[in-house]
C-alpha cells in the first residue's frame, strides 16, 4: 500500500495546540517567522480549556503580604523537594508578567471591587494567589491564545496527529505527522520543534483527562530514542466526579467546600489539622483512599462528598457555575442543596520530555541539550512540580514556559539552517499506519486500552506496592507484545480515521506506561504522589533525584538518573 | 434496560448515499450518549465516526442532533434527558458532512475569523492589569463561555437561508468584544457586523438560545450589538 506524502517547510513547527504550544507558537509567529503548530483537535478544543480554577501569580492583589519568595517555597514544598529550584525561581518571577500579558490580550479575569484581578485560595499555596475567571480559567485563557495566534496569522494543521520525530545529524529537524481528515503523510521540515502534546492521564481508567490525553509526545520521543523523566509521578485530583473522574475543581475547595466521609465527618481533620481541606494534592487524595479502604466511604462504597451546600446559592452561582451545571448533568446532583459525590481521579502528569528551564530539551544526566527541539507544558518535566503539582501552577506553567521556550525556539531558528529530511523517521511514521491498515488481527485496539487503563487503575494507583507494580509490568509488556501481532482495526479507509488514529494512541499508551511502571518500581521511597505502601517514608540519601528513562530498541528500558537542582531550600519534613 | 440507537451514516469514500444504522446498547444510569458512541465505536463497530474529547461540555467537539434537538452527546444522560427508547442520532445539520458524525467546522471558524475576535487596543497598557469592575466584567463573562461548538449556526433558520450569514457565535464573539470595557476596537467590528449578512439578519427567533448547551442568551447580546449600532448612529 502506498501512502500518499506532502511536504511542508515552516521555520518552527509546534506539536499541541494547548496553553503551551500556542504560546510559543505566538512567540514565534510575532517575531515573523513561518509558524505552524500541527493538533489533533481543533485548536479551541485543546484539553488546556479544561482547567478551571486558576493560574497562580504572587501579584498580592487579595494578600498583599504574598511574595515571590512565598509562591517558590510552597512549590518546593509542595514538589516533595524533587523540583528544580533553579527553574523554580524563574517560574515564579515570569509568572508575574505572564498574568499582566495575558490581561493586556484581553483575557477575561474575574475582578475585586476595586477593578484588580481577582483571586482565591489553592491547596499548598500559602496566600490567595490563583487569579481566575470564575470557574473557566483554562478556558479563557486557551480561547484568548487562540485568538491571538489568529490575528498573527499562526498556520494551523487542525486534526493531524505526530507520528515521528526527524532528528538530522543530532538536531531535531521536523515531524511526520497523519491527516486524520483526509489520509496521508506529511512532513514538515522545520529548524526547530516544540513539542507540547500535554499528559498521559487516559492510561488510567478514572481519569479527569480528555480522551485525547495519550502522550503521543512521550512515545514520539521514545520511539526517537530520547529519555523521559519522572513519569512515576502521576497527580491523582482528589476530587473527580463518582465514576466518570471528570474534574470538580480544587477552586471548589477554595471557596470554602468540604470533604465528608460516610459518617459525615470532615475528616481531613485526621491527616492535616492545619490545612484541611486545602491540603497538597496527594495529600488529600490519599487521604480520601485511606478513607474508603477502611470503610467509610458514603455507604461504604468507594466514593465521599465534597460538600458546598454551607456557601450558599450566590456564591456558587457567581464563583462555581459549571461546577453546578457539571453535577447536575452528570450525577444529577444540584451543588447547591446536595453534597456533591466524588472520588480521587488520574489527574496530572509532572513527569515528561525533560528539558532545561529555557525550555531546550536536554537528552542525558548531564543535561546536554538536543539542538532544534524544545518541549513545554505537561508534556514538558522543567521540573517545577517535582513530586506533586500544586493547582494553578500547571496553567502558569504552560503559559511561562511555552514564551520561554517559543522564544528561545524563535532564536534558534533565526541562526539556523533546514537540514535535510531524516527518512528513518519518515519510514518509522509510514510502518506505523501501514501496519494497523494492513494488519488482519483477531483483537479490536481498544481492547488493550482497556486492560492497560484497569491495571494502572488497580495496581499502580494512589498506593502501590512492589508485587502489584511487578504484576503490573508483565500485563503491560504481555499487552504490547501482544497489540503488535494481533491487533486489528475495523475502518481501513483513509477519510476521518478515528479507528486509525485510536489504534496509534492506545500504542502511545502502552509504550509510555511500561515507564510509568518501571520506575515505580525503582523508586524504593515514597514522595509527593508516589506512594509506596512497602516503603511508606521519602528517602533523600538515595532517592533525591530524578528518573531518566529510555526505551531500547528490544523493548526493554534503560534508567539513569539525575541531581535535583537545590539552591535556596534544603529538603525538611513536609507537613501541612 | 436497553435502548436503540439509529445513527446515521456516510462515508464518501464507500457509501452513495447516506443511511441509518441500528445499534442495541445495554444503557446504565449516568451512560451519556457520547458513552453509548463510545460503546459502539469501542465494542460493536470501529467504523463509526465522530469528534469527541473532554467529555465534560468545554471543549464544544461533540455537538449532534440527537432525536431532532442539537445537544452535546458527552453531556446528554441517555436515560434521563432522552425519555424515548428509540434514539437517532445525526450529525449537526446545516454544515457540510465530511464522514458520518464528523461535519465541516471550516466555514464556522472562517466567519468567527472575519469579526476580527482578539484585542485590541491602541493606548499603551500599564505596568499592571488595566483596571475593570466586577459589572463591567460581568457584562462580558456570559459571552465568554462559548465553547465554539456550532450548535447555534446548526439552529438558527437564517443562517439555513444565508450562507453568508456570520452568524450567532461570530456574533456573540464580536459583543464580546466590543462589550469589554478594556478593547479599543469596537469601531472596527461594529462596522464588520453593520451588515446585511451580520446583525440584521438575526431575526430574533432564539433557536441559537435554545441550542446553546451553555444556556448563553445569544439573541439578547445580538441585540445589544444592534443598540451600540444604533446609539453610534444617533
Amino acid at each position: 500500500m502506498e501512502l500518499e506524502k506532502t511536504y511542508h517547510k515552516y521555520d518552527v513547527i509546534i506539536v499541541g495546540a494547548g496553553l503551551a504550544g500556542e504560546r510559543a507558537a505566538l512567540a514565534a509567529a510575532s517575531s515573523n517567522l513561518k509558524t505552524a503548530v500541527i493538533t489533533k483537535v481543533y485548536p479551541t478544543r485543546s484539553h488546556s480549556g479544561g482547567a478551571q480554577g486558576g493560574i497562580s501569580a504572587a501579584i498580592g492583589n487579595v494578600d498583599p503580604e504574598d511574595s515571590l519568595e512565598a509562591h517558590m517555597w510552597d512549590t518546593v514544598k509542595g514538589s516533595d523537594f524533587l523540583g528544580d529550584q533553579d527553574a523554580i525561581e524563574l517560574f515564579v518571577e515570569e509568572a508575574i508578567k505572564t498574568i499582566y500579558e495575558y490581561e493586556h490580550m484581553g483575557v477575561p479575569f474575574s475582578r475585586l471591587p476595586n477593578g484588580k484581578i481577582a483571586q482565591r485560595a489553592f491547596g499548598g499555596h500559602t496566600y490567595r494567589r490563583a487569579c481566575y475567571s470564575a470557574d473557566k480559567t483554562g478556558h479563557v485563557l486557551l480561547h484568548t491564545l487562540y485568538e491571538q495566534c489568529v490575528k498573527h496569522e499562526v498556520s494551523f494543521y487542525n486534526e493531524f496527529l505526530v507520528l515521528s520525530l526527524m532528528i538530522t545529524d543530532g538536531q531535531a529537524s521536523g515531524v511526520v505527522a497523519w491527516d486524520l481528515r483526509n489520509g496521508g503523510l506529511h512532513i514538515f521540515q522545520t529548524k526547530a520543534v516544540l513539542f507540547a502534546t500535554g499528559g498521559y492521564g487516559r492510561a488510567y481508567k478514572v481519569t479527569s483527562n480528555a480522551l485525547s490525553n495519550t502522550g503521543d509526545g512521550l512515545a514520539t520521543v521514545l520511539e526517537a530514542g530520547l529519555p523521559v523523566e519522572d513519569l512515576e509521578f502521576v497527580q491523582f485530583h482528589p476530587t473527580g466526579y463518582y465514576r466518570q473522574g471528570i474534574l470538580v475543581t480544587e477552586g471548589a475547595r477554595g471557596e470554602g467546600g468540604h470533604l465528608l466521609n460516610g459518617e459525615g465527618e470532615r475528616f481531613m481533620k485526621k491527616y492535616a489539622p492545619e490545612k484541611m481541606e486545602l491540603a497538597p494534592r496527594d495529600l488529600v487524595s490519599r487521604s480520601i483512599w485511606t478513607e474508603i479502604l477502611e470503610g467509610r466511604g458514603i455507604d461504604g462504597k468507594d466514593y465521599v462528598y465534597i460538600d458546598l451546600t454551607h456557601l450558599g446559592a450566590e456564591k456558587i452561582m457567581e464563583r462555581l457555575p459549571q461546577i453546578r451545571d457539571l453535577a447536575i448533568s452528570f450525577v444529577g446532583v444540584d451543588p447547591i442543596k446536595e453534597p456533591i459525590p466524588i472520588q480521587p481521579t488520574a489527574h496530572y502528569s509532572m513527569g515528561g520530555i525533560p528539558t532545561n528551564k529555557r525550555g531546550e530539551v536536554v537528552i542525558d544526566s548531564q543535561n546536554t541539550v538536543m539542538p532544534g527541539f524544545y518541549a513545554a507544558g505537561e508534556a514538558a518535566c522543567v521540573s517545577i512540580h517535582g513530586a506533586n503539582r500544586l493547582g494553578t501552577n500547571s496553567l502558569q506553567e504552560a503559559s511561562t514556559f511555552g514564551r520561554i521556550a517559543g522564544n528561545n525556539m524563535t532564536e534558534y531558528a533565526r541562526k539556523t539552517e533546514f537540514l535535510p529530511v531524516d527518512e528513518e523517521a519518515v519510514k518509522r511514521a509510514e510502518d506505523k499506519v501501514r501496519k494497523l491498515l494492513e494488519n488482519d488481527g483477531k483483537t479490536h485496539h481498544y481492547h488493550y486500552k482497556k486492560e492497560l487503563q484497569e491495571t494502572m487503575y488497580e495496581k499502580v494507583w494512589i498506593f502501590r506496592n512492589e508485587k502489584d507494580l511487578k504484576e503490573a509490568a508483565s500485563i503491560v509488556k504481555s499487552l504490547e507484545e501482544d497489540f503488535m501481532k494481533n491487533v486489528k482495526i475495523d475502518d481501513k479507509g483513509m477519510l476521518f480515521n478515528l479507528d486509525l488514529q485510536e489504534a496509534l494512541e492506545v500504542h502511545n499508551l502502552l509504550t509510555f506506561s511500561q515507564i510509568i511502571i518501571a520506575g515505580a518500581i525503582n523508586r524504593k521511597e515514597s514522595r509527593g504522589a508516589h506512594y509506596r505502601t512497602d516503603f511508606p517514608k521519602r528517602d533523600d540519601v538515595n532517592w533525591l533525584k530524578h528518573t531518566l528513562a529510555w526505551r531500547k530498541e528490544d523493548g526493554t528500558i534503560k534508567f539513569d538518573y539525575k541531581p535535583v537542582v537545590i539552591t535556596k531550600y534544603q529538603p525538611t519534613e513536609r507537613k501541612y | 434496560m436497553k435502548k436503540t440507537l439509529e445513527v446515521f451514516r456516510y462515508n464518501p469514500e464507500k457509501d452513495e448515499k447516506p443511511y441509518f444504522q441500528t445499534y442495541e446498547v445495554e444503557v446504565y444510569e449516568g451512560m451519556t450518549l457520547l458513552d453509548a458512541l463510545n460503546y459502539i465505536r469501542w465494542e460493536l463497530d470501529g467504523t463509526l465516526t465522530y469528534r469527541r474529547s473532554c467529555r465534560s461540555a468545554i471543549c464544544g467537539s461533540c455537538a449532534m442532533k440527537i432525536n431532532g434537538k442539537t445537544y452535546l452527546a458527552c453531556k446528554t444522560q441517555i436515560i434521563r434527558d432522552i425519555k424515548s427508547d428509540h434514539i437517532k442520532v445525526e450529525p449537526l445539520p446545516g454544515y457540510e458532512i465530511i464522514k458520518d458524525l464528523v461535519v465541516d467546522m471550516d466555514n464556522f471558524f472562517d466567519k468567527l475569523h472575519r469579526v476580527k475576535p482578539y484585542h485590541i487596543t491602541h493606548t499603551p497598557p500599564p505596568e499592571k492589569e488595566r483596571l475593570q469592575s466586577p459589572e463591567e466584567f460581568h457584562y462580558i463573562n456570559e459571552a465568554a463561555d462559548c465553547i465554539l461548538c456550532g450548535a447555534c449556526v446548526s439552529a438558527c433558520p437564517s443562517a439555513w437561508a444565508g450562507k453568508d450569514y456570520l452568524g450567532p457565535a461570530a456574533l456573540l464573539k464580536a459583543y464580546k468584544f466590543c462589550a469589554d470595557s478594556r478593547d479599543e476596537g469596537a469601531d472596527e467590528r461594529l462596522a464588520i457586523v453593520n451588515d446585511r449578512n451580520g446583525v440584521w439578519r438575526c431575526h430574533y427567533t432564539a433557536n441559537c438560545m435554545d441550542a446553546c448547551p451553555k444556556d448563553i442568551k445569544i439573541t439578547d447580546y445580538i441585540a445589544r450589538l444592534r443598540n451600540m449600532l444604533v446609539q453610534d448612529k444617533l
